[in-house]
């Protein structure tokens, strides 16, 4: 048993505070969203307005609206804030002076985290929903970011053109097509309407198999904003048997440190009832275990 | 040509990270001031602007000529944009020197910048387009395969792009204006993480906020400074990213470019008659691949030259003094600033990083699918 006895008190009551002509004025105008400053005899700008400056001179009746920005010139952080505060996550308390004024005005500052904070940072003013005619009009200031979203969204129709549709429709069947330059004889897969090296028109079709060389290839470890994949993976270009140019895809199946230029691979398909029109149907190539080509074989396709 | 084209101001912006401090109309704004103060010029002298930057989707921004023009004084002059991708700063130049040398205009402004703090440069270079699967992760992801390539073919030793690394930081060190100034060692390098097999964190160029101008002027002209660089030879090439039977480790566009400008400017040799270059090598490997594509070493014997040191200050054949790409990549501005990096040089303005004695230098970019190239040959002699 305790020896001292104790018992809870609570002292509250609401006093009622006469505002005078200057601060009251202040707090007035912040009802209506307007943030205004009082001149002192000797022309400076005081916000939060005095009724009497430090020198002890009264100020005067005019008063100048201020924007509502400024510049923090100390602040303290509170990780854990406290019943009363003006809220309840971290915040900073600081000393800003309003822009265009000469002495600077204690608020909070909500940066969200005290490594945003600096002396010497730009806040802006953000109004409470619901005005009392009080301070607290002011819900608080925010750091004033020199940059703004600036979000672009076009839309497009993707047509990808008489050949690659060809293309496409082959892939769905489960089959690789290419476009043959009758003159000079090269194989483009995916086919296109020309060689760009003749002019010539690509119009011939020819299958190609789902085997070839894996010319050369990276492994990719970065991430970045919008990859479908999740790094580390594969990639490389791969000359089908019978093409000369090479498709670029996924090589998987293997050890990352077990792949090779050279290797002989083999598409990888989904399953048949999922093929769509698009190179997606084969999800990587895999080794088939056959030897290496030799480099000259595939040289000129690097 | 019908007139001499100079080079008389060089401007460019401090690079960073971020330039949250300024807009875009106010960075371009910046270097081309500077460019004009070192051209003992104002706004009014200028005929005509020439602006390159890089593709759309880098900064989302559509039409940076319309939207720029107020910022560079362009009210009542032309003023139009070229759009050649990451070679984009070179192609700009020569278009600006075009301008004075088929007499069209006397005095002509030509700038180039990026924002890369405003955007996502890996975002737009790696679309997921439909029907086919999204495989490529950004530049790196492309030009990844092709280094591979070359290491195989030219049977190069493994340390080279290590070694392109550290001499480009050497040299970024020596250059106040430059992105990165980092002191890094062989073993940092290469300790550093693979981000792209066998493209290392520490062999790729950062991301940069910045812009670079020049002043460009015709013979009657070029006696307002006393040390113009004489532009000698231009030129542009492009090629298909895709055909058969493409060397996409030694392009058939960059050869034919670099010949196209030797020949205009009279170089038989470019090992013996260059001073010194500004390469564009956004990933260190390919330092030594355009060592051989642009005639300074035999097919396979580029990665030689920089394990001899060969490409130091200092060394026979000084590449990338200003820390090159590898130090600074605003990726619009990487190609014009290898471009006014060479014209410093043969004005003997490069301050801390400058080869002594520099009086004929290449500037060189290219971008895309290693597929659009362009270069100047300048010099301190008409």
């Amino acid at each position: 048993m305790s020896e001292i006895l104790s018992a809870p008190y609570v002292l509250e009551y609401t006093y009622t505070r006469s505002t005078g002509p200057v601060v009251g004025r202040f707090l007035e105008s912040l009802r209506y969203e307007v943030l205004e400053g009082v001149k002192t005899a000797d022309g400076r700008v005081l916000c939060p307005p005095l009724e009497y400056d430090e020198e002890g001179e009264p100020t005067t009746d005019e008063f100048v609206q201020l924007r509502p920005s400024g510049t923090v010139k100390t602040w303290s952080w509170v990780p854990e804030p406290r019943k009363g505060h003006p809220f309840d996550r971290p915040f900073a308390w600081a000393l800003i002076q309003i822009d265009g004024a000469h002495n600077a005005m204690v608020h909070a500052v909500d940066a969200g985290k005290a490594k945003r904070m600096q002396t010497g940072m730009r806040v802006r003013l953000r109004w409470a929903d619901e005005k009392h005619g009080t301070i607290r009009d002011i819900d608080c200031f925010e750091p004033m970011a020199p940059y703004l979203p600036s979000p672009v969204h076009l839309e497009y129709d993707v047509n990808p053109g008489k050949h690659y549709s060809a293309y496409l429709r082959g892939l769905q069947e489960g089959k690789l097509i290419g476009g043959r330059d009758p003159a000079a004889g090269k194989v483009y897969v995916p086919p296109r309407g020309a060689d760009p090296t003749t002019g010539n028109p690509t119009n011939e079709y020819v299958e190609v198999p789902d085997v070839g060389v894996l010319t050369t290839f990276t492994i990719i470890r970065i991430p970045f904003e919008g990859q479908k994949l999740k790094p580390p993976y594969c990639f490389g270009a791969i000359v089908l048997d019978g093409a000369d140019t090479p498709i670029y895809h996924l090589i998987s199946g293997v050890p990352h440190d077990e792949i090779r230029m050279g290797m002989r691979v083999k598409a990888k398909w989904k399953p048949q009832d999922e093929w769509e029109t698009s190179l997606e149907n084969i999800l990587y190539f895999e080794p088939t275990g056959e030897p290496d080509a030799l480099f000259d074989s595939y040289k000129e396709h690097l | 040509m019908a007139e001499q084209c100079a080079v008389i101001g060089i401007g460019q912006t401090k690079h960073r990270e971020s330039r949250r401090d300024l807009s875009i109309p106010g960075l371009v704004r910046d270097a081309a001031i500077r460019a004009l103060q070192d051209a003992a010029m104002t706004w009014k002298d200028i005929d005509s602007i020439v602006i390159g930057t890089a593709p759309d989707m880098f900064e989302g921004v559509m039409m940076p000529e319309l939207w720029l023009s107020d910022a560079l004084g362009a009210a009542g002059k032309p003023i139009f944009r070229v759009h050649t991708a990451g070679s984009v700063g070179g192609s700009t130049a020569v278009v600006a020197a075009h301008l004075i040398q088929g007499g069209v205009h006397e005095k002509v402004l030509t700038l180039a910048f990026e924002k890369q703090s405003e955007a996502n440069a890996m975002w737009a270079l790696s679309p997921a387009i439909p029907f086919q699967p999204q495989l490529v992760a950004g530049a790196g992801g492309y030009f990844a395969p092709l280094i591979r390539s070359y290491i195989r073919r030219a049977d190069a030793h493994p340390d080279t792009g290590c070694m392109v690394a550290v001499k480009d930081r050497q040299h970024g060190l020596l250059n106040p204006n430059a992105h990165l100034h980092l002191d890094q060692t062989f073993e940092q390098v290469k300790g550093s993480p693979m981000l792209w097999d066998p493209i290392r964190y520490s062999e790729t160029c950062p991301s940069s906020d910045g812009a670079v101008a020049m002043v460009l002027a015709s013979e009657k002209h070029a006696g307002r400074v006393k040390n113009p660089a004489w532009v000698k030879g231009t030129s542009v090439r492009t090629e298909r990213t895709f055909f058969a039977g493409r060397d996409q480790v030694n392009p058939a566009a960059g050869k034919l470019c670099a010949k196209d400008v030797y020949d205009e400017a009279g170089i038989r040799n470019p090992l013996k008659e260059i001073d010194c270059a500004e390469v564009y090598v956004p990933f260190s490997w390919f330092e030594p691949m355009w060592l051989e594509n642009l005639g300074f070493a035999e097919q396979g014997e580029g990665w030689k030259m920089t394990m001899e040191g060969k490409t130091k200050i200092g060394g026979d054949m000084p590449w990338n003094m200003s820390g090159g790409v590898m130090c600074t990549n605003p990726i619009g501005a990487s190609g014009m600033l290898r471009f006014a990096e060479a014209a410093r040089q043969v004005r003997g303005t490069a301050q801390q990083h400058q080869v002594d004695g520099a009086k004929v230098a290449l500037g060189h970019a290219y971008g895309g699918g290693s597929q659009f190239f362009a270069m100047w040959i300048v010099s301190s002699e008409r």
